[in-house]
């Protein structure tokens, strides 16, 4: 850390030396506490930035892509499905309750700010062991933090995941997702581009709390990152519900012409960014500013990242309709400045200017090129001999169903409410992605969140693909044609070769798979720094995918729940194999490396089609990926959840003559377990052989609680349906039963 | 015939119940303010589930104290229908037109699962549609919901069939596994002793269309239903 006129600074003095260069002139405090923050990793994306292009970002459902608040795709009807994904590590891993809490509220204004009505949040979740107190401390107060905001403001949370991996220990990662549904007319950018319009700021006054937020952000955690705790931002849910209705509310009017809300970076990162994506300037006269406190100097006014407030950018026709509203819901207002066409943030205290930046300076950091290495583990990983064959594969597939990574998540979601805004069709734990309707339609969305870091630390191309490939699995087992991805890239060190490395491999990963599967990104986040300093361990490379897709109609919708007994029980997509980073590899072997499961990316996407085809033509009563746990786990899953038995006999799944651990537990890529009618079985088969999908009939649905598999006739596993089913219910309870 | 649902800061069930009572049961229905009740004039009046206030001091206490209230009480004299959900049930035990309290639930965190209910009194003007005994289904979603009064209370309540909807299993048995959040009695709804004022914790708007029901039933829809006839009749519920 550098000081530049009494400042604490982040940049690094090359960084410094550019600013005072491109700026003509030397920075005072003000102007290096803004450049500071919006130069910051977490604002400026400079080291990311020359490898997110790797993406594919359009389409022609693409409304708005990345470099908006949130990403808009057309689902058709005149709507649009506006949606974003944040991580909120940091602040989750020194207070887990606020900055979980914090968290939700971010992600809530990324999608209000665009002018649509938040109507879901997801939350993808990373601990380390389960076995650690400390885990268990940041796990039970970060889902009460969701849920606490979550239920307060009345947006029902109805998805998300939960993985326990050693290498989260003192970096947990808490990412948040929040989908709402607009008009494509009602649709608002974050633009400042009338010179004389009216900057209004309102919601919650600005105060001490969260100053240097993103700065924290975008370093490691060290022992001293406890003292950081005021850089935790308190939230406020209820003052957050007044804002989304009071913000709804004033759209309607018509007199908004740019809204952002105030998040990382504060008003600093609003102003600037709208400026500078106008094309214009902005003037803030601070001591209009509503404040929590008296005798906030201008660098924290600027940079303070007090929660639960938007700036509006108002035809001065309309500022007294606007704030009337804000009046009708409490909420403070201040009127601090104005749209100029000066190009430049310009900062007055009491008429005096106080700072003067190019918007375009703060909002466009130059690129940092960072070099990329393959780590010497990646190779040596690989090499890991065949573990021994367990006599007893049915007590190894009751204890992978009780492992903590696949063990049902039963007691986070029950604290959540899944159910408020009547829009939930398919809820927590009924399917494989959520299924929201859209009021008054019979139409749907359906969005999923998958990553598994186990994959990606071994193969990070494959992994990132992967993630794309699972979540597109996943929307499309309930019905939904995949239309695009946002994604949450969380990393170590940038500044770290092999870290960068694992970075640029996965992007190049779900690129790829993003091209092939036809679903654009459309906005994102990457967090880097989730390393700690002490033990120089980075986490896992966790590239987090949410994948949204779209359901023409409501009565397609399809569950992984076993329909009938007699259901013929197909499996489509072969098996190999690819047990590196599987859980039956880290649960019963504790073995870390192997070959990590490879995305054959055009199979992927033909499976994909193919079910949607056979939905289409009726004839699939239930689906299921197949991935954490394989074959084995995602059959008794089924099984499990419907309370109904089955019989299966795998000797036609084995087209790669495999093990049968490997069998029932790799964790291949592009296969579905469906059930059909007896009567549609030679269909669905003939129609698979078309399509080039392999496809085999596994077995039946029985009433007997009992899951069975076969081969050749001879019994492997022999499972009592309620013992397995216990063992899945009780892990994560037990646990947490504190 | 025109029903007004109550929106207070923090109310967040508001819309999904004006979207049910105008779009499935076919109700006019006004979204209002709570500073702007007092001005209408409704035939019934629904409070809606959330977090009023922010569930600050105590959850529904402050909106108890509201103008709105005073409103709301004096339609219950006149034995308009006043139904309160969740919250709203909150709010209508703080401002005593419903007895007992609503405490944490006994597992201390959230709920919300859906759970099955009794139907105890089949007279009020929202049971009137249904069946003594008759089973229904419907979510939960609250961390306060363990409804409590003292005994004597309890049987008073018992005796003048005050208490209208129990937790319970398939089978109609008040059982502890049924319970979820440690009401005394298995208690999920009660109503003043007319009939005309009716508080539960269940979310019926969430549960007034199959598509949203896992066992794909509409028995949120009865007691919208009886607040209509109730409406019609004015007053007399069976």
């Amino acid at each position: 850390m550098t000081i530049v006129e009494g400042v604490q600074v982040d940049l690094k003095p090359e960084e410094l030396s550019q600013a005072v260069k491109m700026l003509g002139k030397k920075p005072n405090a003000v102007e290096v506490g803004m450049i500071d923050v919006m130069w910051s990793e977490h604002c400026s994306y400079k080291s990311s930035r020359p490898i997110l292009k790797l993406l594919p970002q359009s389409g022609p459902r693409v409304v708005c892509g990345p470099g908006n608040d949130a990403g808009a795709v057309d689902i058709g009807d005149g709507y649009v499905a506006v949606f974003k994904i944040e991580s909120h590590n940091h602040p989750s891993a020194i207070e887990p309750y606020n900055g979980a809490a914090t968290g939700i509220g971010g992600i809530i204004r990324d999608i209000l700010c665009m002018g649509a009505r938040p109507i879901a949040l997801l939350d993808p979740l990373r601990f380390g062991s389960i076995r650690s107190p400390r885990s268990r401390w940041l796990f039970k107060y970060v889902v009460k933090g969701i849920a606490d905001y979550g239920n307060c403001v009345g947006i029902p949370t109805v998805g998300g995941e939960v993985e326990f991996d050693e290498s989260f220990e003192s970096n947990c990662l808490v990412n948040v997702v929040c989908v709402g549904i607009a008009k494509r007319d009602e649709i608002v950018l974050a633009e400042a581009k009338y010179p004389g319009d009216v900057v209004v700021l309102a919601g919650g006054s600005t105060g001490r709390d969260g100053i240097h937020g993103v700065t924290f952000a975008s370093r490691t955690l060290t022992e001293e990152s406890e003292e950081d705790r005021p850089a935790v931002q308190v939230g406020d849910p209820f003052t957050k519900k007044l804002i989304i209705d009071a913000t709804l509310e004033i759209l309607k009017t018509g007199f908004v012409h740019g809204l952002k809300d105030l998040g990382g970076g504060g008003l600093t990162c609003a102003s600037s960014e709208m400026a500078n994506k106008g094309g214009r300037g902005i003037d803030i006269e601070l001591s209009k500013v509503h404040l929590r406190e008296k005798g906030l100097s201008p660098f924290e006014i600027m940079l303070s990242e007090s929660q639960e407030r938007m700036l509006f950018i108002v035809d001065p026709k309309g500022v007294e309709t606007v704030t009337e509203i804000l009046d009708k819901y409490g909420l403070s207002w201040s009127i601090p400045g104005k749209v100029t066409d000066s190009k430049n943030v310009r900062v007055f205290l009491n008429g005096s200017l106080v700072a003067e930046v190019p918007a375009k300076l703060l909002a466009e950091s130059p690129i940092i090129e960072r070099k990329a290495k393959k780590p010497s583990y990646i190779d040596e990983l690989k090499k890991v001999e065949k573990p021994p064959m367990p006599n007893d594969l049915s007590e190894v597939l009751i204890q992978l169903m009780a492992s903590e990574n696949i063990a049902s998540k039963e007691w986070v979601y029950r604290q959540y409410d899944h159910e408020v805004g009547i829009r939930s069709v398919v809820k927590c734990g009924e399917a494989d992605a959520a299924v929201l309707r859209i009021l008054g339609e019979d139409k749907g969305i359906a969005v999923s969140s998958d990553c598994n870091s186990k994959h990606c630390y071994l193969d990070p191309f494959n992994g990132g693909a992967g993630a794309v490939a699972e979540a597109c699995r996943n929307v499309a087992c309930v019905g939904a044609l995949p239309l695009a991805i946002v994604d949450c890239l969380n990393f170590g060190n940038p500044e770290k070769s092999d870290v960068f490395w694992q970075f640029k491999e996965t992007v190049r990963g779900m690129s790829e798979m993003c091209k092939v599967m036809q679903t654009p990104c459309v906005g994102g986040n990457v967090s880097f720094y989730n390393e700690d300093e002490v033990t120089k361990k980075a986490v896992k490379p966790s590239p987090v995918v949410v994948a949204l897709g779209v359901l023409e109609s409501l009565k397609n919708v399809v569950t992984l729940t076993f329909k009938n007994v007699g259901d013929c029980i197909v499996l489509l997509g072969k098996t190999f194999p690819e047990m590196g980073g599987s859980e039956y590899y880290y649960t019963i072997h504790q073995i870390e490396g192997g070959i990590a499961p490879k995305v054959d990316m055009k199979t992927e996407k033909r499976t994909i089609d193919l079910l949607l085809l056979a939905m289409k033509e009726s004839y699939i009563n239930a689906a299921h990926d197949c991935s954490k746990g394989g074959l084995g786990v995602a059959l008794s899953l089924m099984s499990v959840k419907s309370k109904l038995g089955l019989e299966a006999e795998l000797r036609e799944a084995n087209t790669e003559n495999l093990r049968f651990d490997e069998l029932l537990f790799s964790e291949s890529h592009s296969r579905f377990i469906v059930t059909t009618k007896k009567a549609n079985l030679d269909n669905l088969l003939e129609l698979a052989k078309n399509r080039g999908v392999f496809a085999c009939y596994l077995g039946n649905v029985i009433s007997s609680p009992q899951i069975v598999f076969r081969y050749e006739d001879n019994e492997i596993v022999d499972c009592d349906l309620m013992e397995i089913k216990q063992a899945w219910e009780s892990t994560i309870p037990s646990y947490m039963r504190l | 015939m025109k029903v007004a649902v109550i929106r207070f800061p923090g109310s967040n069930c508001d819309l999904d119940t004006v979207y049910v009572l105008r779009s499935v049961v076919g109700l006019e229905t006004e979204l209002v303010w709570h500073k702007h009740f007092n001005d209408g004039d409704f035939d019934a009046v629904v409070l809606p589930g959330g977090f009023s206030y922010g569930d600050a001091l105590r959850a529904g206490v402050i909106a108890a104290y509201s103008p709105a209230m005073k409103r709301v009480k004096e339609m219950a004299k006149e034995g308009k229908p006043v139904l309160g959900i969740c919250n709203g049930f909150q709010i209508l035990v703080e401002s005593e037109l419903l007895g007992g309290a609503l405490l944490r639930n006994d597992c201390l965190t959230f709920i919300c699962k859906w759970v099955t209910l009794r139907v105890d009194n089949d007279k009020t003007a929202f049971t009137n549609s249904m069946k003594k005994g008759q089973i229904l289904k419907m979510p939960i979603a609250h961390n306060e919901g363990r409804y409590y009064n003292d005994l004597e209370a309890i049987r008073e309540m018992e005796e003048n069939n005050q208490i209208v909807f129990r937790y319970s299993n398939d089978k109609g048995e008040l059982t502890s596994e049924s319970n979820p959040n440690g009401s005394l009695e298995n208690i999920a709804g009660i109503c003043n002793l007319e009939g005309n004022v009716l508080g539960l914790m269940p979310h019926p708007e969430r549960a007034s269309e199959p598509i949203l029901s896992p066992f794909k039933t509409d028995h949120g829809k009865l007691i919208f239903e009886s607040m209509v006839n109730a409406i019609k009749n004015g007053g007399k519920y069976r």
